[in-house]
């Protein structure tokens, strides 16, 4: 390492302790994160396509995750590494932006820095390699967009929507029943989607999950559901056409804010403040029955006098019920959420045509159903499973699924799957690549190679001879000029995609493209790391 | 280059074999600890906490067992999963689900080392426990119609849950408590309102069942023991100090007579309190909290019979037996609904006095008096009848009945053995692997029983290759009998639940490929 001297001889110190740090420079850097980012990419490589393997994470906490979904196995995996970070931020944004396709954009990821090393090797500048990868995602990225289709679907024909959510699920442990499914999420974002302005918020989708039943069991519910029940045992447990008023005010004496103290020190006093606090809770519950409310939902705890009042006037209620459950509450039912008892107008209540209380199983276990809502755009689905990594994973599935969904609604673009969206890029790319003088074109035919690494992980997972089965369909391709041909990872006999039914979102696609050359590029241009010591 | 760390310090990664060795092998152990335990002649175990006081558990129950181990081991704890679950869902099966969840592993292990791909193990796996579902169902019985034969079967599926359990010596007359309590539910699967309560003393016969209802309380002193006709009011109030709720209020004071002023004002209002309460026309008072002194002996005066600190349940159970509503203001005495009982009255059992409350009008709830030798016998009764009890209040609500004694088994074995053979590829060795699980839990009845398992399989075989065969496990004489005759059945709902469970969690297991353990979170020692 140069050191600078000053005049007396003594070196400067540019780093704080700089020999108890551990620093990477030049080529040994960037060689040293690559290994990093395709150690992370090869955990994930055997969970891709439909054959793929789950992992099982155990948190810090002994709990147990089992799954297939690359940004979770990625997030819960505790990875310590600089690079390994930047990875599973990359899964992160992937899962944020699309929702699914997590783990195909780290197995790309690490597809490119695999051939970024080589080219390194091969005494390439890495922005030069940047810069290749950068030209060849932007024509692999165009490659999608022509040969993508529209598909048309409406509110009345969702069979092509159910069809891609299939496609996603079927990586998943649910593939067993992946057709019922994927009407669920489908349904469900048909129900809330706003088909105008094709944007869906998923928000109004809740999943709920619950231990006991068979998966089969999982149903959509329009309406919602909350794991509470009603906080007197003697109240009605099934109310309908209910008018429901939405609190977020403790039936409680009042609290101020500002600090204050009320001293009592004369029986009267003592007298007056009884009354007052008596007169408090007649009060509130007297408003609530004024309006015409027929059920209280509130965030807060009740007292039990308040309790036994709501009760005695023939007026149910939900206590404890958390924020998000009473927004949603809220927008089903199109009543306002009301902060205090004075602003309670029966304009305010939100109406539902049957609101009951359901027990499960042999335990305590009930939950609140609210149905028939007035505005039926916030949905249920209600997940059940053998145990509660079951359910954990259906959930997550089911969250891909939706996802995919309203991918389609906002954008109906379809590309093919099982790897054949990238063996068609890998060819674009790869007749491009001539067309470029200069180093890049070393580093525009790397990425078309690495292209070709999701459909030989799909091959290898499914257990065929990859370099076999991915050279045939690519020989296909360009035969029959057809960009629709795959792997045919279910043994269904043919290869053609579109014959399957495989498709994949193109906006998911260009994003993986996308997302995965920007992390790569990152990580190419670090040319010196400097790590703390151990401590 | 190698990476030279991936992961925090003590976080470990295992990989494929190894991984997949790593959840059979501790999926396995946990099958075989709770294998000994299944069936009529099954053993029980004895489970030490490491908690203060080191206290004992003797049990028969997979649920119970498996619950109480501290398993690192994240494929077992999937298991442990599972007979959670099936003990929430259905109160009974826990031995079997993961018993047969570690069977199907332990055959799948076998396929794997043949180099079968997982994934092919589990699509066949699909198919065969589909496959045994429809078996079971078109073998089901249902006499929902015939209250009758249907009364019959309960006993029948209650005798049978209790065979195994520590009950077993008593099992019929254990089966009659069970199947009243249950009946008189009428339909709803609410077990809250049967109250068990456990005396020491008297034998396991002692134990009976209570129409109205017993409370483990003592009367007050001075309070009348016996009320006939009784308006009770059941109330969760404040009966010691009523604190003044409203936020920041506080008493200052500046002289003794002051205090003493403050102190007469509260004494006045919890006799007003009081009074309110006696004007209920009232003469009997349960109150969820405390009574104090003062207005106990008030109650007294006024020939109440007051009843503190009855827990949460209790007064549920009292506010749904006696018909009454719990009540915590008493400012409308005309519209509060009181309970009504015929009699109210104090009365021993063994050594203790309980409060017991007869021709209560609702008929829903009622008492179960368990008596035994031990605190642990009577632990193990417990949870057997509460077993019992959950799979009868189960299965008036799905009444589909099948038999006993490895005779579900056994119809499933033979369909999903037919399966295997017109099934082609390689599937088939897995759809044959899973009829070798099945056929696991007879097995285990049989050698849990002494007996000679193979020859026993053998014969059943034989015995259900001819059509609508009702050939089990006789353990008693140790052969093949008729289930049918000799009054064995088991719910239906239990056995699919049981199926299907194990099959997914085995499933799950055989998908992973991958254990990441984390760092074990830091905790602040206090040992």
């Amino acid at each position: 390492m140069a050191l600078a001297f000053d005049e007396y001889g003594r070196p400067f110190i540019i780093l704080r302790e700089q020999e108890s740090k551990s620093r990477l420079r030049g080529l040994d850097a960037q060689k040293s994160n690559i290994a990093a980012g395709v150690a992370v990419s090869r955990i994930l490589r055997t969970s891709l396509g439909p054959k793929g393997m789950d992992k099982m994470l155990q948190s810090p906490d002994g709990d147990i995750t089992i799954t297939n979904d690359g940004a979770t196995i990625l997030e819960q995996m505790d990875v310590d590494n600089q690079i390994g970070k930047l990875m599973v931020e990359l899964s992160r944004s992937q899962d944020y932006e699309i929702g699914d396709g997590t783990t195909g954009v780290v197995v790309m990821a690490g597809a490119l820095l695999e051939q970024a090393e080589r080219l390194l090797e091969r005494g390439i500048h890495p922005i030069r390699v940047a810069e290749g990868f950068e030209i060849s995602s932007r024509i692999a990225v165009d490659h999608l967009e022509q040969i993508a289709h529209k598909f048309d679907f409406s509110a009345t024909n969702i069979e092509p929507l159910v069809q891609t959510c299939m496609t996603t699920l079927s990586s998943k442990i649910v593939n067993r029943c992946k057709r019922s499914l994927a009407e669920i999420a489908v349904k469900g974002v048909m129900a809330v989607a706003d088909l105008e302005r094709k944007d869906v918020n998923l928000d109004l989708i809740k999943v709920e999950g619950k231990v006991g039943g068979k998966l089969e069991d999982t149903e959509l519910i329009y309406g919602i559901i909350v794991d509470k029940d009603m906080s007197h045992p003697q109240m009605p447990k099934q109310i309908e056409d209910a008018k429901i008023a939405i609190l977020t005010c403790p039936f409680e004496p009042p609290k101020p804010k500002t600090k204050h103290k009320v001293d009592i020190d004369t029986v009267e006093k003592f007298q007056t403040l009884r009354e007052q606090e008596k007169k408090y809770f007649d009060d509130m519950v007297q408003r609530c029955k004024d309006v015409g409310a027929t059920l209280v939902i509130c965030q807060w705890g009740f007292d039990d006098e308040a309790n036994h009042l709501l009760m005695h006037r023939n007026l149910p209620a939900v206590r404890w019920v958390g924020g998000v459950e009473l927004e949603l509450i809220a927008i089903a039912t199109g009543g306002r959420i009301v902060p205090r008892f004075q602003e309670l107008t029966p304009e305010k209540l939100g109406k539902a045509g049957l609101v009951r209380e359901k027990a499960f199983g042999t335990t305590k276990d009930r939950m609140l159903y609210i149905e028939h809502c007035a505005n039926s755009k916030a949905v249920t689905v209600f997940i059940r499973g053998g145990n509660k990594m079951m359910i954990e994973e259906t959930k997550r599935s089911i969250h891909d699924a939706l996802c995919v969904a309203r991918n389609l609604i906002r954008n109906n673009s379809i590309v093919y799957g099982g790897g054949a969206a990238e063996i068609s890029c890998s060819i674009a790319v790869e007749a491009a690549a001539d067309k470029y003088p200069g180093v890049e074109q070393y580093a525009i035919r790397a990425f078309a190679d690495a292209l070709d690494s999701v459909p030989m992980a799909l091959a290898e997972n499914s257990g065929l001879q990859p370099i076999e089965t991915v050279s045939a369909v690519k020989a296909q391709q360009i035969k029959e000029n057809n960009p629709c041909c795959g792997i045919d990872c279910n043994d269904a006999g043919t290869n053609d995609m579109r014959e399957q039914n495989v498709f994949e979102t193109l906006i998911g696609k260009q994003q993986q493209i996308l997302l995965a050359t920007q992390v790569v590029k990152m990580i190419l241009k670090i040319d010196d790391v400097i790590s703390p010591s151990e401590y | 280059m190698a990476v030279e760390r991936l992961f925090k310090d003590e976080a470990t990664e295992e990989k494929g074999e190894r991984a997949r060795m790593a959840s059979f092998v501790g999926a396995m152990a946990i099958a075989d600890l709770v294998k000994t335990t299944l069936g009529p002649k099954g053993m029980d175990k004895i489970l030490q906490s490491t908690g203060r006081g080191h206290s004992v558990t003797v049990t028969n129950d997979g649920a119970t067992i498996l619950k109480s181990l501290h398993i690192d081991n994240p494929a077992a704890k999937v298991l442990i999963d599972i007979s959670k679950v099936q003990d929430d869902e259905v109160g009974d099966g826990t031995t079997s689900v993961v018993v047969l969840a570690g069977e199907l592993l332990r055959e799948a292990e076998k396929l794997v080392a043949t180099k079968i791909h997982p994934m092919t193990i589990i699509s066949g796996y699909r198919m065969a426990a589909d496959c045994a579902r429809s078996a079971l169902l078109e073998r089901v019985m249902d006499n929902k119609e015939d209250a009758e034969k249907f009364r019959s079967d309960l006993m029948k599926i209650a005798m049978t849950t209790l065979s195994s359990k520590i009950l077993s010596q008593d099992k019929e007359h254990f089966a009659t408590l069970a199947v009243d309590a249950v009946m008189r539910l009428k339909g709803s699967t609410n077990l809250e309102s049967i109250q068990i309560i456990k005396k020491a003393g008297g034998s396991l016969k002692d134990s009976f069942l209570d129409e109205g209802f017993i409370l483990d309380k003592k009367i007050g002193l001075g309070q009348p023991k016996r009320i006939e006709n009784a308006n009770i009011l059941v109330a969760n109030t404040a009966m010691d100090t009523d604190k003044v709720k409203i936020y920041g209020a506080r008493v200052r004071v500046d002289s003794m007579a002051k205090v003493a002023q403050i102190e007469g004002a509260e004494k006045e209002k919890m006799r007003e309190k009081v009074q309110k309460i006696i004007g209920h026309g009232i003469n009997c008072f349960v109150n969820r909290q405390l009574i104090y002194n003062f207005p106990e002996e008030l109650f007294a005066d006024a020939g109440i019979l007051a009843i503190e600190h009855a827990d949460f349940d209790g007064i549920e159970r009292l506010a749904l037996v006696t018909g009454g509503e719990i009540a915590s203001t008493f400012d409308n005495p005309e519209s509060v609904k009181l309970g009504h009982c015929k009699l109210i009255e104090e009365i021993m059992i063994g050594e203790d006095k309980l409060i017991h409350f007869s021709g209560v009008e609702m008929g829903q709830a009622c008492t179960i008096v368990l008596r035994g030798a031990s605190f642990h016998v009577l632990d193990e009764a417990e949870r057997s009848l509460h077993d019992a009890l959950c799979v009868l209040s189960q299965t008036v609500n799905d009444s589909r009945v099948l038999l006993g004694g490895g005779w579900p088994e056994m119809v499933m074995a033979k369909a999903v053995d037919e399966l295997a053979r017109k099934t082609p590829g390689k599937k088939s060795h897995a759809i044959d692997a899973f009829s070798r699980a099945l056929l696991a839990i007879p097995t285990t009845i049989a050698d849990n029983a002494g007996l000679d398992s193979a020859e026993l399989i053998a014969q059943l075989r034989a015995e259900h290759h001819k059509e609508n065969s009702n050939a089990g496990i006789d353990v008693i004489t140790g052969s093949v009998g008729d289930m049918g005759e000799l009054g064995i059945s088991e719910a239906f709902k239990v056995k699919q639940a049981v199926l299907l469970s194990a099959t997914e969690a085995a499933e799950m297991i055989l998908r992973v490929d991958e254990i990441i353990t984390c760092a074990p979170r830091r905790r602040e020692d206090r040992m």
